[in-house]
């Protein structure tokens, strides 16, 4: 059984986006601040903590899940994926980040890497969703930029669906 | 907002995690999911001096029917129980009102019987629950008990397992061939807290009807009628839950979602007899 106490730390060993990364957190230490501070890996944004606005949104064992209500600990050992991953090793936008950009499927870009790691997670389970399942997954997340209709479009497009 | 300072332990065993709950229980909150529960930690609107993590036990992460139920071990998630193989044959009502529960991305990690535990008054799996009969299996050092729906649950967020005691699976009655059921609630967008929520059920000549949001926890009543004939007592039922005044509502348009939702719903479970 792990133990651990108010005063101590963990040494918490996950791979993050194919790499073994570890890092020292706290009992009460959220995944999403563990990220930023401890592994400087911040394109995982923090906005509203507490569950609601989605933009910490990460992959953990593939299912996007959000990273405040997740503490550092319990992360130990698991596979997570970021949206630093998404991209190639030669920096190369990967289909979805490029129909974002096509589509104006952000703008000042809070929310975006929460929004690309739900949207891979439901495109992961299935190449083709349709509108409303498109829309059930972006339903998890806040914009207060683009009225959504970018993001919609981006999606389908890598869905393959019309766009009407 | 961050979380006050608490203890974490990682059981390897459910009876590791007895044993943490009888010596301490009561300063002890135990999490699986933890899509309510850190939330409320993150905002300190609760606090607690441990937590126990049952998320990786895998004696609690099976889904099985037994009994005439289909029983949902501890550790597991809606967004898994909603991918369980027939789903909606199996039981019907499930299928429906799982996909009003949260977000796609809070069920993936939150968990069936930590969504019973919490208690929220609008909550959708409390009202299955309690629509279908249901029970919650607790578990201590002592020994197991089951709970029905209506005893399980007390009021607004609050129920009757005692501080030593860890939900170890909560148990669904499986679908009555024949039976219709339905599912509809009223949020301001999807996948916010319910407003009212209903949950119906129809069954040889009976129409049963499952409410939440209206009071402290769920209530549910049947007739012997056809939905059309059953302004009269969705009017009496209405007014006997009365209905709270919020933010998000008044108590008389939560009236009127039960009379008129209540009787749509009462149509649908109606329609979806098999004869």
């Amino acid at each position: 059984m792990l133990k651990l106490g108010k005063a101590g730390r963990h040494e918490v060993k996950f791979t993050l986006n194919g790499r073994p990364v570890s890092g020292w957190a706290s009992a009460r230490m959220l995944l999403s601040d563990f990220l930023r501070q401890e592994l400087g890996e911040t394109g995982t944004h923090v906005g509203c903590e507490h569950g609601v606005c989605g933009a910490c949104t990460v992959r953990i064992e593939s299912r996007a899940v959000r990273s405040c209500l997740y503490l550092a600990v319990q992360a130990d050992g698991m596979t997570i994926e970021t949206v630093e991953g998404l991209a190639g090793d030669d920096g190369k936008l990967n289909a979805l980040q490029r129909a974002f950009r096509k589509h104006h499927a952000l703008q000042c870009g809070y929310c975006t890497p929460g929004i690309l790691m739900s949207l891979t997670d439901l495109f992961h389970r299935m190449p083709n969703p349709s509108r409303v399942q498109i829309e059930d997954v972006v339903g998890g997340h806040i914009c207060r930029c683009t009225g959504y209709a970018g993001i919609m479009a981006a999606a389908l497009e890598v869905a393959g669906q019309p766009q009407q | 907002m961050k979380p006050y300072n608490f203890d974490y332990y990682r059981p390897d065993t459910v009876d590791e995690a007895l044993s943490l709950l009888a010596e301490g229980g009561d300063d002890m909150q135990v999490i699986a999911g933890g899509q309510s529960l850190m939330a409320m930690l993150n905002l300190r609107v609760a606090m607690t001096d441990a937590l126990i993590d049952i998320s990786r036990l895998a004696a609690l992460s099976y889904c099985c029917e037994i009994d005439g139920c289909l029983e949902v071990g501890a550790a597991v998630t809606q967004g898994e129980l909603l991918s369980y193989p027939g789903l909606a044959e199996i039981q019907p009502l499930l299928a429906k009102a799982l996909p009003n529960v949260g977000h796609f991305q809070t069920r993936n990690r939150g968990t069936v019987c930590g969504s019973l535990a919490h208690a929220d008054p609008s909550s959708e799996l409390p009202l299955c629950l309690a629509l279908l009969g249901g029970e919650v299996v607790l578990r201590s050092a002592k020994g197991e008990r089951r709970l029905r729906a209506a005893e399980f649950q007390t009021g607004m967020m609050e129920t009757a397992r005692r501080p030593d005691e860890l939900i170890v699976a909560a148990r669904f009655p499986l679908a009555v061939p024949v039976a219709g059921y339905s599912f509809a609630e009223v949020t301001r967008r999807r996948g916010d807290f319910a407003i009212v929520g209903l949950a119906g059920m129809a069954h040889n000549g009976h129409l049963r009807l499952g409410v939440g949001g209206m009071a402290g926890m769920p209530a549910v009543r049947e007739w012997r009628l056809k939905p059309d004939q059953c302004d009269e007592v969705l009017n009496a039922f209405a007014w006997d839950m009365e209905g709270v005044d919020d933010i998000h509502a008044t108590a008389p348009y939560r009236r009127q979602i039960v009379r008129r939702l209540g009787r749509k719903v009462l149509e649908e479970a109606w329609h979806a007899q098999t004869r």
